[in-house]
Parts: C-alpha cells; structure tokens; sequence
C-alpha cells in the first residue's frame, strides 16, 4: 500500500489546451467570446444581431457548437459571416480541443472578434476553460425571473448577462427588479443587457460594451 | 451530465500517476470540490462507478472515489483582506458590504492524493 499526494486539478488537459488556444489569440490579436444559455435562449438571434451591429467595425467568425446539426451555422453563413460548426455527439459542452480544431479552421489573423455558441445548457459549460477572453450568458424572458436561483454557477462566471426577449415582458410574469437584484448577489461585476434580438431593442448598448472589449484585445 | 467528462479526467490522471509510480492497482482517490462548481457528487460516483470498469481504467476497477467538499470564502479588500466563508447568494463582505471580494476557496476541482498497490 502506497500513496501519492498530487494535487492536480482535475481538468488540467483541458486548461493546458486553453492556455494553448490563448496564446493563439493573443498572436492573432482576436477576441473571444464563449457565449452560453439554454436551448431556445436566442443565442443563434443575439449572435445575429451581434453581427449587424459590429460587422462593418470588426472582422467577425463564429464558431458553433451543437450535439447535432449544421442548422445554426447555415443560419450564420447566409449573413456572409465564416460559420464552424462543432458537433459534440452528444456531449453537453464545449471543450478546448474542440475549440482548437475549430480555430484552425478558421482565418484567425484576419479576424478581430470570434463568438463561440456554446451547447444550449445551463450548467455544463461553467467548469471549461476554452481559451476565451470572456463568457457571457443569456437569459430569455419566457425562463423565468428565477433562473439565476436555480443554475447559480453560470451567473457567477459570466462577465456580463444578456437579458434577451425583453419585448415578450408583458406576456410573462418576469420580476426584473428581483432578477437584478439576485444576479448582484451573485456577480456584483457583471453588467446585465436587456435585448430584443429580433426586435433590435437595446442592442447597441450590448454591442458598445462588446466592442470595448474587441479594442482593448487589439491595443494589448 | 458533464461529471462524465470529469470523471473521465480523473481516472486518466490517476491511472498515469500510479503507472509512474510502479503501482498496478488504485484503492482510493481522493478529491476536493468546491462548492462553487457545477459539480454534483451523486452525478459523479454514477459515472466512477460505470467507468472504472472499462479496459482503460482497468487497475481503478475496485477503487473507491472520496470526496472533499471545500465551502466557499472569499477576502474582502476593503476590510484589510480578511477572509470570511459564503454560500452562493451571500458573497458579500459580512463586515462592509462589499460585493466586490476576491474568491479565495470554493472552485476546487483537484485530485488530492491517490491509495495504491
């Protein structure tokens, strides 16, 4: 009977390939955004309207990850904008190898900014480091004032919160004054971005904050 | 179900560790989870349990997984750094108020140590 005291994180192949991807970034000078929700949140649409906004500022590419499917990643390259798709097979998250072969099918030193849609899932997705500068999470209106109560974690890691469908607030019982009072508790940091993707509603003050972290990535 | 992966992660590292070290058979791991992660321990010893068993893993197939939950603290910079314990929806200063603390425990994800022939 022996023992070995290790001390190792548990992840650590997966954080060794983050660093790789980061370092990657930072020689191309792009940014990166991991952008998480549950399924039917509006990533695909946030993404979108992320796009018209930002496009004729920033080079943009997208890289999509879904358990199956190319559906989002049609939806994206119909817009002229380099579309990968990444189809996990079934996991529940993304992962940094994924990220790397991904990125490697991208032109990455003629980009400026790239969104990773990650899998639709409010809890898996928190623990894996990708490589990027930034998560941001979205939550719909139709979810529910509660969410943040009910998957802590994604709140907590998140550097900002989208709040999308806000042009669907008369229709659902959703306490916005209780909403942004707990995302506090959890994340005094993270600004929270009412939106309307499909509307446009308060898209821009999203995109502004977004693009802040874009030109802060391309001075460094 | 992502303690899949995870579990994964650990039976690798652990495996790799004992071969290094000339060991042929894990008794025991033993891991720290913080109680900030997404982590849920009934998920993983559910996936500890059905991958032990596969070829890979095969010197794991009778070890037990051990897990420390880690509470969450944090330091608090306006109150000289003092380090104070939470839960998820009361990360503020006990003393000030301050939201704006520094996370000093609770994300653990670690293998401690490993029992082995």
């Amino acid at each position: 009977m022996a023992e070995i005291d290790l001390s190792r994180p548990i992840l650590d192949r997966n954080e060794e390939l983050a660093a790789g991807n980061r370092a990657l970034f930072a020689e191309a000078g792009v940014f990166v955004l991991d952008l998480m929700a549950s399924p039917g949140a509006g990533k695909t649409s946030t993404i979108l309207a992320t796009i018209a906004a930002l496009r004729d500022r920033y080079r943009i590419a997208v890289i999509e990850g879904d358990i199956a499917s190319r559906v989002d990643a049609e939806k994206i390259s119909a817009h002229g904008i380099p579309a990968v798709q990444i189809n996990t097979g079934g996991a529940c998250h993304l992962e940094s190898d994924m990220i790397r072969r991904a990125v490697d099918a991208l032109p990455l030193d003629e980009l400026d900014l790239v969104i990773i849609e990650n899998v639709g899932n409010l809890v898996c997705p928190t623990e894996f480091d990708l490589g990027e500068h930034a998560k941001v999470m979205i939550l719909s209106v139709p979810e529910g004032h509660d969410k943040p109560y009910k998957y802590p974690g994604i709140f907590q890691i998140a550097e900002a919160v989208v709040l999308n469908k806000v042009d669907t607030m008369p229709v659902f019982d959703f306490d916005e004054a209780e909403f942004r009072t707990v995302v506090g508790k959890l994340n005094a940091r993270a600004p929270i971005f009412p939106i309307s993707a499909t509307k446009g509603d308060g898209v821009d003050a999203w995109a502004e904050w977004l693009a802040g972290r874009v030109d802060a990535v391309k001075r460094a | 179900m992502h303690e899949m992966g995870i579990t994964q992660g650990i039976l690798a590292a652990s495996v790799d560790a004992v071969k290094g070290e000339g060991g042929t058979r894990i008794n025991e791991i033993r891991i720290s989870v913080g109680e900030m992660t997404e982590v849920v321990e009934d998920a993983l010893q559910f996936a500890f349990e059905a991958l032990r068993a596969e070829p890979d893993y095969a010197m794991a197939a009778g070890a037990v997984l051990l897990v420390t939950h880690v509470p969450a603290s944090s330091a608090c910079p306006t109150c000289d750094g003092e380090v104070f314990e939470h839960g998820r929806f009361d990360g503020q200063c006990p003393k000030c108020g301050n939201p704006f603390v520094e996370p000093r425990s609770g994300h653990e994800l670690r293998i401690d140590s490993i029992d082995f022939d």
